[in-house]
């Protein structure tokens, strides 16, 4: 489809929310006395804290609510612990945090396994939706991976003779 | 939704019924709930503290099915649209109405708020992408959806309407202004559609994808253009500005951006940065000097490769955030109500959670024409 300059005058709405005074100085917060005043809101109630939340170390305390899903658990939790120990703008807080995703995924396999539940990877990963709207795209991609591990195992076989 | 690993969900039926754990909580029933672009970085492994075992979801509606000792704006069946982020209420940000600041819902890092769903970076909550969902300060951020309205309506308003019409507001735009929009996903196409609300004079979007670029042609009455069929996206802003560039850009893309291979190499293949900046490095270098960015694409906690002195050489305000979706709701309805706002046609494709693997694929790949996959639980079918 051609693309053209099209007259504002015809389009539903327009200029309905303009603001002359919406210039990036403008503030779009509400700013009051109270906005140098440091941490000294009144704090909602404090949700129970009974079981391990790591927390910034750019805060004093754990946020009034917070969620619980998946506390820290095996070697990736120890990563994770290793990183809040670093402030955010470290990469000392953030390259742990990076390596404990890896293993936690491994981790979730083993515990996959434990469990009895062997996961099936290509279910995980749509392979059913890429079969059907992307068959083409999907075949290439399975021929290019073979034609790469073939050369990868045949390259290794001459290294090893 | 159970998160695996990269690129590996699975529908988990023994994940525990949420609970009350804090006197302003409710527990929703969910309706509807959207897989956003932002997902796909927590999908793809791009955001750090993204545990295996969390469900994801930040863009749903649903219905009230308990409610804590102090929840007192929501009764028990109550429909709500609840924003994605969770605010207190209280604290210095929230009262400036910085509902995406809050100080006082996630623990795990000071520059985000709370975000349903959206890993431990964002407070560790589970998402939306569920039959049930905690949702703490229930009297705060969830509204309770108008009469009559469509659900498909109502759970756009949780975050493409609010965040596509933040980006324009961030721009200042003024009337008559040329506004560049890089990315054509649904943020990028309501971004596009609301900047004439504010005046744009001219609304110009980028993408890759065919599909979409006539969708947001039609949708938003635009212009939009290829960025693999035009050499140079800033060199061709350019020329159709009289050499000076547009008043505003909006970066609607974030980390997954494509069309530059340095960023692509090292922003989403091999994590060097916090994923490819190239949507925000063109839309600094097309902005008209003392022009302004607006930021609403997601990128990751860390660094990234942008070419802040031309921002500063061109004396440009780069301006962004986290939709404050609470502020901007009321206004919001009111525009969805009255026909200004038609968020509907975005949603392609209406998908059954326990399909969710195929449905993140589906919108990952932009498979089948997707622009926004809905997922809708089995109670919800019934």
């Amino acid at each position: 489809m051609e693309n053209k300059r099209i007259d504002y005058n015809t389009i539903n709405g327009w200029g309905i929310d303009a603001d002359p005074k919406n210039d990036p100085t403008y503030p779009m917060r509400k700013r009051s006395n109270e906005t140098h005043e440091g941490y000294n809101w009144e704090r909602p109630p404090q949700q129970p804290i009974d079981m391990e939340v790591l927390h910034s170390i750019e805060r004093p305390n754990v946020t009034a609510v917070f969620g619980t899903s998946m506390p820290p658990k095996g070697l990736s939790g120890q990563l994770r612990r290793l990183a809040f120990k670093y402030g955010e703008g470290r990469f000392a807080h953030w390259l742990p945090l990076i390596l404990a995703d890896r293993v936690d995924e491994v981790e979730g396999i083993i515990d996959d396994l434990k469990q009895g539940h062997v996961p099936n990877i290509f279910a995980e990963k749509g392979m059913k939706a890429e079969w059907k709207y992307n068959r083409k795209g999907l075949l290439e991609k399975m021929a290019v991976m073979a034609a790469v591990t073939t050369a990868a195992v045949l390259l290794l076989r001459r290294k090893a003779d | 939704m159970n998160y695996r690993g990269p690129q590996r969900v699975r529908l988990d039926r023994n994940k525990p019924m949420p609970e009350i754990l804090h006197p302003q909580d409710a527990i929703v029933r969910v309706t509807r709930a959207c897989i956003c672009g932002s997902d796909l970085h927590l999908y793809n492994g791009n955001v750090p503290d993204t545990r295996v075992g969390e469900t994801f979801g930040h863009e749903f509606i649903g219905v009230v099915e308990e409610i804590g000792p102090n929840v007192h704006n929501l009764k028990v069946g109550d429909q709500v649209i609840v924003p994605f982020n969770i605010a207190c209420g209280k604290c210095t940000f929230c009262k400036q109405e910085l509902y995406g600041n809050c100080h006082e819902a996630n623990p795990q890092a000071t520059a985000v708020g709370g975000i349903f769903g959206y890993s431990h970076i964002a407070g560790g909550y589970n998402g939306g992408q569920a039959e049930y969902v905690r949702v703490p300060y229930a009297d705060v951020g969830p509204v309770v959806m108008p009469e009559g309205m469509d659900p498909d309506e109502a759970v756009l308003l949780t975050d493409v309407v609010p965040t596509g019409y933040q980006a324009a507001e961030m721009g200042g735009i003024q009337k008559g202004d040329t506004v560049a929009v890089f990315g054509a996903g649904p943020i990028g196409i309501m971004a596009a559609r609301c900047a004439w609300l504010f005046g744009a004079g001219r609304v110009i979007v980028f993408d890759q994808e065919e599909y979409r670029l006539e969708f947001v042609r039609n949708y938003a009455q635009c212009e939009a253009y290829n960025f693999r069929s035009i050499e140079d996206p800033v060199v061709f802003m350019k020329k159709t500005t009289d050499s000076l560039g547009a008043d505003v850009c909006i970066d609607a893309v974030g980390a997954e951006a494509a069309g530059d291979a340095l960023q692509t190499i090292t922003g989403r293949k091999t994590l060097m940065q916090a994923g490819s900046a190239t949507a925000l490095q063109w839309a600094i270098n097309s902005a008209k000097k003392g022009g302004i960015v607006s930021v609403v694409g997601v990128y990751g906690p860390t660094g990234n490769l942008v070419p802040i002195g031309n921002a500063l050489n061109k004396g440009l305000t780069i301006r962004g955030n986290q939709a404050s979706v609470k502020r901007l709701l009321p206004r919001l309805i009111e525009h969805v109500q009255n026909g200004i706002i038609k968020p509907k046609p975005l949603i392609t494709h209406h998908i059954p959670l326990e399909e969710v693997a195929d449905a993140y694929r589906i919108f990952s790949d932009k498979l089948d024409n997707c622009i926004k996959p809905v997922l809708i639980p089995p109670s919800a079918r019934i």
